[in-house]
């Protein structure tokens, strides 16, 4: 294994961390008010196949990218409206909206397009373009130094650049500002936020507005990658952030180790289809289930003690 | 405003110039069909302590949440320094200088003081200048009130004492004028609840307006100027505390003459019924909490072991009880019983007639999702008079016999098929008493048996220990209360750290001196 390869190999985790980066972090933010999320998932598909749809449709990406990120605000908002405002179970209004995202997509996808559920393939501005940073080209003669900057930090779409800066920015918002403060006490202990005069609902609607923005750009990240909408197309990428999630213990910076985790042994599974080991071929398929396997066993609670956010699954009902 | 502590007291008794800090008028409030504040008036008088006292449910608490804006009122108003206010939410409460310390604390345990202090009374959108603030202001006020505590601590890592002070400090940096305490002292150790008294006396000195709700007498009488008395629902009397007595204040509350003192007769005391040699304990952390216990409990008396709380009697009754292990001798009605293996569970001990009425009556002693009668047996589920057949339990017949015993027992409402969760706890505790009584036990081990028990309820279950104890059973009693181990027992056995201290006759001793033995305080040293 070439220096390059390794570089390419990591250039791909980049990209495939990308969508779960944002996913994580989407949950980061409304977990950590105290409002589970198993919803992300749907919220996924849901902003993918928006985004996929409106960029055939309209021809550009960031028209796709505003159409994804309203559709997943939507199942965001539905969600806080089953969780805190009629103080239904999450997890169940979650699911749900995992459910209703699966079916609706193929079945509005089929109408519109005629297409088995898919939306046309992107291309041009139907995609978002890399952006190669000054002076890659040159750079690429300086030797180590050069291809790395060439394969490995430029060449991306404003997308990854953009979750990636969403890490120090989560974690400064979170820990640094009044909001942060809020929003972690809401998902401890509400009843604390609520008798010093802060709204426990205006709170977590806020956390998920800011989850539903995260996902949507997650999705369309996901429609433009893919160059167009396919059924399923998130794969369970929503449960795979969960466990980034429980992995990262409901912070910033562990979220974007354990994305890029997820992200690396992806990149692997789909750059060595097989390896032998003397006369055992590793089959292609236990190699693509890399990411699963570690989600396996991340929730199985092999990796430590992880404490959620206390309040977290708990609606907030005034007590007596 | 610094006034002197006579003065303070003086100034609920001349009636002054200014206007009451609160006054309320015809609050009434009603949840569904109950009645939990009816037509309810009150002024309180500014720097001064105001005692609100009342059985559970008499609907204290519902007016200190219609105060804080919780709720709001069916009718009445609220004045503030004598103007009129809308109180809606809790913002407005604490704009209008009302502070609240609620029974259970609503601090993030895992944030530090700073964090707790300043959560919802920021200066601006950054938390940097906030902190730095609150730092400066904790400082100042833990040194002017005796309410030191260390700003960085995590909530968690904080003894239940100092998180009360942060509640205090959290009310203080709003600049609250007017501080309300719901029931303060029911998590408090002796020690902490006389500090706590100080950081109250100081607050009144200062001009502070303080509302104290509680259900405890002894405390009304020690630091309030004035008392109100509430009971279901209505305000009974307002009186100057010092003009009344535990006993009229008791009648208030309850609605009938209560006896405040046991009535019981000198102890008859038989032949030993269990015996404790150099019984020690490790916990699961690897410390000792036990280190060679040893005493003796006899037919026909009540030994009672006072101490403040985790010095110990936990770990004890667990091990007589048979839920730890330990080592050590352990002898009942003569015959070794085991400490550790199979034989040493709840089941045996019972067996060996052993009733056990646990410290903690929703964790240990019941289920509190379960009905009435089903926790009536737990335990005892597997005594063959509930069965019906070899497949079935005889649910009828335990229904009847719960019935019994709670006309018995005077549980009220007497409903075999309530929850639980649904009695007050007086009740829940004469439940688990009935359960453990009915038994007909040797020796019974009895934990904090009035705590979060109402008045009225205290008294009957004091008349069913000492009617037990008559009947010539062995009673061992552990409280945290000194005034019902003083009242209760036949003998007082102090524990600290592990250890027993010493042992006394109620007739003999006082607060005084078991209060310096709680504190592991020997009497040589005392002598120095």
């Amino acid at each position: 294994m070439d220096y390059l390869t390794i570089l390419q190999i990591l250039d791909s985790a980049l990209r495939l961390a990308t969508p779960l980066l944002l996913t994580c972090l989407a949950g980061l933010f409304s977990e950590r008010a105290g409002v589970v999320d198993i919803g992300l998932e749907g919220k996924l598909l849901a902003a993918a196949f928006l985004a996929g749809a409106a960029a055939a449709v309209t021809g550009s990406i960031w028209i796709g990218l505003l159409a994804g990120v309203l559709g997943s605000l939507a199942f965001s908002m539905l969600h806080g409206l089953a969780s805190i405002t009629f103080q239904g179970d999450q997890l169940i209004s979650g699911v749900a909206l995992n459910f209703l995202a699966a079916g609706l997509t193929v079945v509005i996808g089929q109408s519109w397009f005629k297409l088995g559920g898919r939306t046309p393939s992107l291309s041009g501005d139907g995609r978002f373009s890399e952006w190669n940073l000054p002076f890659s080209d040159a750079m690429a003669k300086i030797p180590v130094v050069g291809p790395a900057y060439d394969e490995l930090i430029s060449g991306h779409t404003a997308l990854t650049y953009l979750a990636f800066l969403a890490v120090p920015l989560s974690w400064w918002v979170l820990y640094r500002s009044r909001f942060g403060l809020r929003l972690r006490a809401v998902g401890e202990n509400p009843g604390a936020v609520d008798t010093a005069g802060i709204s426990v609902v205006r709170l977590r609607y806020s956390a998920l507005v800011i989850a539903g923005v995260l996902c949507g750009l997650a999705g369309t990240y996901l429609a433009s990658l893919a160059a167009g909408f396919v059924k399923d197309m998130s794969a369970g990428r929503g449960y795979i952030a969960l466990a980034a999630l429980i992995f990262a213990k409901w912070r910033p910076w562990y979220a974007l180790w354990a994305t890029l985790l997820f992200g690396l042994l992806e990149a692997i599974g789909n750059r060595y289809q097989s390896i032998a080991l003397g006369d055992f071929v590793i089959p292609v398929q236990f190699m693509q289930a890399l990411p699963y396997i570690l989600t396996v066993i991340i929730l199985a609670g092999f990796v430590g003690k992880a404490i959620p956010p206390r309040a977290s699954g708990q609606s907030y009902v005034k007590e007596r | 405003m610094s006034v002197q502590n006579e003065t303070g007291r003086q100034a609920t008794v001349a009636p002054t110039a200014s206007a009451p800090a609160i006054e309320l008028r015809g609050i009434s409030k009603a949840f569904g069909p109950v009645q939990a504040n009816k037509d309810i008036s009150i002024s309180v008088a500014k720097g001064s302590i105001h005692g609100i006292i009342g059985e559970n449910g008499a609907g204290k608490s519902t007016l200190m949440s219609i105060l804080y804006g919780f709720y709001k009122a069916d009718a009445g108003e609220i004045l503030i320094n004598g103007k009129e206010v809308e109180i809606t939410d809790s913002q407005e409460a604490i704009a209008a200088g009302i502070g609240m310390v609620f029974q259970h604390f609503k601090l993030v345990e895992n944030f530090t003081v700073l964090e707790n202090v300043i959560l919802g009374a920021e200066d601006g959108k950054l938390l940097k200048p906030s902190l730095a603030k609150a730092r400066k202001l904790l400082k100042q006020l833990s040194d002017e009130y005796e309410l030191s505590v260390d700003p960085d601590a995590l909530i968690e890592d904080l003894s239940v004492g100092h998180q009360q002070r942060v509640e205090i400090l959290k009310a203080l940096y709003r600049q609250a004028d007017i501080l309300i305490l719901d029931e303060p002292t029911g998590v408090l150790t002796p020690a902490e609840a006389d500090h706590l008294f100080r950081i109250l006396e100081g607050l009144r000195d200062q001009g502070k307006t303080i509302i104290l709700i509680t259900h405890k007498l002894r405390e009304i009488m020690e630091i309030t100027d004035t008392v109100s008395v509430m009971r279901r629902g209505e305000m009974t009397a307002t009186v100057k505390t010092k003009d009344t007595s535990p006993e009229e204040l008791a009648e208030l509350m309850v609605g009938r003459k209560v006896l405040l003192r046991v009535d019981k007769t000198p102890a008859k005391p038989g032949k030993p019924v269990i015996e404790v040699e150099n019984l020690e304990v490790i916990d699961e952390q690897g410390v000792k909490r036990l280190k060679g216990i040893d005493l003796m409990v006899r037919q026909g008396e009540i030994l009672g072991i006072c101490g403040v709380a985790g010095n110990g009697q936990t770990e004890l009754l667990e091990v007589l009880g048979g839920y730890m292990e330990g080592t050590g001798t352990i002898r009942m009605n003569g015959e070794e019983i085991d400490l550790t293996g199979k034989y040493s569970d709840g089941q045996s001990r019972r067996a060996r007639g052993i009733s056990h009425v646990p410290e903690d009556r929703h964790d240990e002693g019941l289920i509190l999702e379960f009905q009435a009668w089903e926790n009536m047996i737990f335990g005892y589920h597997h005594d063959p008079k509930y069965q019906k057949n070899a497949l079935l339990m005889d649910n009828a017949g335990i229904k009847a016999m719960t019935q019994v015993s709670m006309d018995k027992f005077d549980v009220r409402p007497p409903n075999p098929k309530l929850e639980a969760k649904s009695f007050s706890g007086g009740n829940q505790q004469k439940i688990v008493l009935a359960r453990e009584i009915e038994r007909n036990p040797d020796l019974l081990l009895v934990g904090q048996p009035t705590r979060g028990v109402d008045i009225g309820a205290i008294e009957f279950i004091h008349q069913q220990i000492v009617a037990l104890r008559d009947e010539g059973k062995a009673i061992l009693l552990v409280s945290v209360e000194l005034d019902e181990i003083l009242s209760l027992s036949d003998r007082i056995v102090v524990m600290f750290d592990g250890r027993i201290m010493g042992e006394r006759l109620p007739s003999e001793t006082n607060e005084g001196e078991l209060g310096l033995m709680m504190a592991g305080i020997t009497d040589e040293e005392k002598a120095q």
